[in-house]
Order: structure tokens, then C-alpha cells, then sequence
């Protein structure tokens, strides 16, 4: 039955989840979902990296959504990321002033993404990360995993989920620094330099 | 060696007796696929080997994954949520109203939340520039809605119903009919992509897809409910279905943004 009784707690179960298939991308993706960082912020950073699968290939038909605190660690609560235009139907992008913090990236046909967005401050416990999910055809069910910045060794050494994390898989979860401002972070899914991924409870 | 219907009722029925049997020895009830899945044959390189890193998220209320973004107004037009308004024609096909509630795991309605639609035509076949199947593309449907849930958690969409397709796994591999839905919850922890599906599909044991929820009950909150009572007189068939966001998330923080 998908009509839930919420007077009986027993019955209210979660939807299974289902692989993303491949045809969403005329669907899910949008004009500028990777571009999350205000024009001109001097907090930007770009990310960059590629999906692959466990024979180490790109992936043509994954994509990544990112989630992140300001660079004051707040979280931001601005709607906008997707903004429509109710004259023509289409998208007119974000407004490249506000800041929503979270983006929707599909990998091109070499498997790789981009995005630009802004530096996370700490929050809590944690040293600043931004948070992932992963969807791609063949996964079955989406992944969560974590992007850290290098560079604050103290914080990342302090971090509860790092310090949990054996040292030969720690790296997966750091970023690579490749010049100012800039990082590469690649998500492998299966074999070989396999990505910590994670699940909450 | 080309790959048959009956080597993957085979491989189904292998996984269903090898979830009946961890079930029987006192494992827990499996509420989501495994990502695991070689019925379903594009999993084998994408899913992971080691398991997950397990975060108990009531150590740290400041996880930024216990909060969700925001969607507003700003993010849907209208008639997003009317599939068949988007062109100048009427899509052929048979018009569905689908309706249900987002809700969490207490049964607390998701309020003003993103949900997402995408579907085939009803002859079968995506506005997708990859798809291979011949079947006729409808120039007045292009299969793609979203709709923000209402102070109720109810989200409703006016649609086609789609067609069942082939997807050339294996030999006359058929999907049944269905419903792509992306959905938000109030944290990221909750995020959701699934299918949903009609009642009674005579391909339901043949698709590896939705066979890969080996759990029956599960499966069965995959599939919408017919509700005459949704159904609009002289315009269009009526389905509920309800969606369980499963993850925990912050009970402390506030609602209905």
C-alpha cells in the first residue's frame, strides 16, 4: 500500500530508492548548477574532478550535488538555486548575488565535473567540508561522501570523521591542491583508491 | 554469449532466496536495494566494496548534511506541475493526476520542499537525445515536472500516462511503467531518487530494477495506488502515492521552511 497511515507509526516505512537511470539529463540538470558561488566573491574556490567506476573509466552519465556552509560556517536557508522563468518556461539561472550553497553537477562525456562555489567555514566538530551525493545509472542507491580542503592540518588531524578513517583512505576524502583557490576531487567508486563514503545514522 | 530473459529470472530468484535466508537467520528487514545488484547489470563496476563509514549524526548537531537547501517559489513556474500545459498541443496518451504526501520517518509531513518528475511517453520513449528506442517521439510532451510540497507535504502532478519500454540489458528486456521522482527532505540526509510504478505491471518480475528491492513489502511502496477519487471527471485517471523519506534528521530544527 503507498497510502500511509501516519496514526500507525509500524506503517510509516521508507520508500526504497532506485538508480537514476540514464535519461534524466533533460531533466535534472540546469543552466549554471554548478556555478553556486556569488559573481566576483573573493571566497571562491573551484573544485574539479572526474567519476569513475571500479576499471577505473569515467563515468558519462553520473552527477554530483554539493552542499556547503558559508564561509562563516553558516548554513545558508536561500531558495534560488534553480530560479525559472514563468514567461518562457525555461531557466534563468541563479542571480549571481545570493548565495543558496548547494549545486547539481552532471559529469561531461569524459566523466569529469566542475563547479564553483564558496570556501566552507567550520561548523561544529568538523573541520570545513562540503558535503556530496553521488547519482549516476547502475548506482542503485545514491552515495554521500565528503569533500575537506588541504592546507589547515590541525583542523583536518581533529576532524571525528577523519580521525575515524584508516590513513591508506583518508586521502579520498581530502582534496587536491592544483594552484590558488582551486582543488581536484576525484569520486571512485569501486576497486582501487576506492572513496570513503558514508552513511548517517 | 548473449544474455536472456531466463538467465536474469534466474539470477532474481538466486538474490530473493539469498535475502530469504539472512532474513531466516535473523538478519534485518532490507528496506533498500543493495547496491550490489548483478541482475541489474550496470551495478557491477559502480558500487563500492568497502562498506560505508557509519557517522551518528546525534554527536554532532552542527552536520551541515542535517540541513537541507531551500527551494522556493523562485524555482518552479506555474505549470511545472502540469506535463501536459508545456506545449502548444495536447500530448497524446491517457492523462494521469498522481498525488501523495512527503513525509519522514515519525509521519511528519515535508512542507515546501523540491520534488522532481521525469518520465517516457506513452508510447515508451524519453525526450532524451540517447535514447535508441523507435518509438515515436510526441512533440507536445516532454516528460519533465517539479512542484514544491504544499503545508500538508502533498505534492500533485498532471501527466501522461507513460509507456513500458526496452532497454536492451538482455534479450527483450522490458521496463514496466513508471514515475522518475527526486525529492528533498528538511536534511540532505534524506535526499531521495526513485521510481514509481502501476499498480499490478504485468513486467514486475521480469525487471531487475525493481526486482533489486528483494524485500516484497518494500517493493510494494514503490508502486502508486489507483484513487477514484483523484481521478477527474472527463480528463484523467488517479494515483496516490506516498513518499517515505528515509535518514535521520534534526528533530531540533525548525520546519516547514
Amino acid at each position: 500500500m503507498t497510502k500511509i497511515d501516519t496514526s500507525r507509526p509500524e506503517t510509516v516505512l521508507p520508500t526504497p530508492s532506485h538508480t537514476v537511470g540514464p535519461f534524466y539529463g533533460h531533466a535534472l540538470p540546469f543552466p549554471g548548477g554548478g556555478d553556486i558561488a556569488p559573481l566576483g566573491h573573493p571566497d571562491t574556490i573551484v573544485l574539479q574532478g572526474y567519476v569513475l567506476d571500479g576499471e577505473g573509466d569515467p563515468l558519462p552519465d553520473a552527477f554530483v550535488e554539493l552542499w556547503g556552509a558559508d564561509p562563516d560556517g553558516d548554513v545558508p536557508r536561500v531558495d534560488g538555486s534553480m530560479r525559472r522563468d514563468p514567461a518562457s518556461g525555461g531557466f534563468l539561472g541563479r542571480n549571481g548575488v545570493e548565495f543558496t550553497g548547494w549545486g547539481r553537477v552532471q559529469t561531461d562525456a569524459n566523466g569529469h565535473w566542475t563547479a564553483r562555489t564558496l570556501r566552507p567555514g567550520a561548523r561544529g566538530l568538523s573541520a570545513p567540508y562540503l558535503s556530496v551525493c553521488v547519482f549516476a545509472r547502475g548506482l542503485l542507491v545514491h552515495l554521500f561522501t565528503r569533500i575537506y580542503l588541504p592546507g589547515d592540518e590541525a583542523s583536518l588531524a581533529a576532524d571525528p570523521l577523519l580521525a575515524r578513517v584508516d590513513e591508506a583512505r583518508r586521502g579520498t576524502l581530502i582534496a587536491e591542491e592544483r594552484g590558488p583557490a582551486a582543488y581536484r576531487f576525484d569520486i571512485r567508486l569501486q576497486g582501487e583508491g576506492e572513496t570513503v563514503f558514508l552513511e548517517f545514522q | 554469449m548473449t544474455l536472456t530473459q531466463h538467465d536474469i529470472d534466474l539470477e532474481i530468484a538466486a538474490e530473493r532466496a539469498a535475502y530469504e535466508k539472512r532474513l531466516a537467520d535473523g538478519a534485518p528487514v532490507e528496506h533498500q536495494p543493495r547496491r550490489d545488484y548483478a541482475p541489474y547489470r550496470s551495478s557491477v563496476l559502480r558500487h563500492p566494496k568497502q562498506p560505508p563509514v557509519s557517522i551518528d549524526v546525534s554527536k554532532d548537531p552542527e552536520l551541515v548534511e542535517l540541513h537541507s537547501p531551500a527551494f522556493g517559489e523562485r524555482d518552479i513556474t506555474e505549470i511545472d506541475n502540469d506535463l501536459t500545459r508545456q506545449h502548444t498541443g495536447e500530448p497524446i496518451g491517457e492523462r494521469i493526476t498522481v498525488e501523495g504526501r512527503l513525509l519522514d520517518r515519525d509521519g511528519r509531513p515535508i512542507r515546501g520542499q523540491l520534488v522532481e518528475i521525469w518520465q517516457a511517453n506513452s508510447a515508451g520513449r524519453y525526450a532524451h537525445q540517447r535514447e535508441q528506442h523507435d518509438a515515436p517521439l510526441d512533440p507536445n510532451f516532454t516528460g519533465v515536472g517539479r512542484t514544491l510540497t504544499d503545508d500538508s507535504g502533498f505534492y500533485r502532478f498532471t501527466t501522461i500516462q507513460p509507456g513500458p519500454y526496452p532497454w536492451r540489458q538482455h534479450v527483450n528486456a522490458w521496463r514496466p511503467a513508471h514515475i522518475h521522482f527526486s525529492v528533498f527532505g528538511t536534511a540532505f540526509t534524506q535526499r531521495l531518487v526513485t521510481q514509481m510504478y502501476f499498480p499490478s505491471d504485468p513486467l514486475f518480475p521480469y525487471d531487475p530494477i525493481i526486482q533489486s528491492v528483494t524485500d516484497d513489502a518494500a517493493r510494494q511502496r514503490l508502486v502508486a495506488t489507483y484513487d477514484h477519487s483523484l481521478s477527474v471527471p472527463e480528463f484523467s485517471m488517479g494515483y496516490h502515492w506516498d513518499i517515505v523519506l528515509d535518514g535521520p534528521h534534526a528533530t531540533w530544527i525548525e520546519e516547514g521552511r
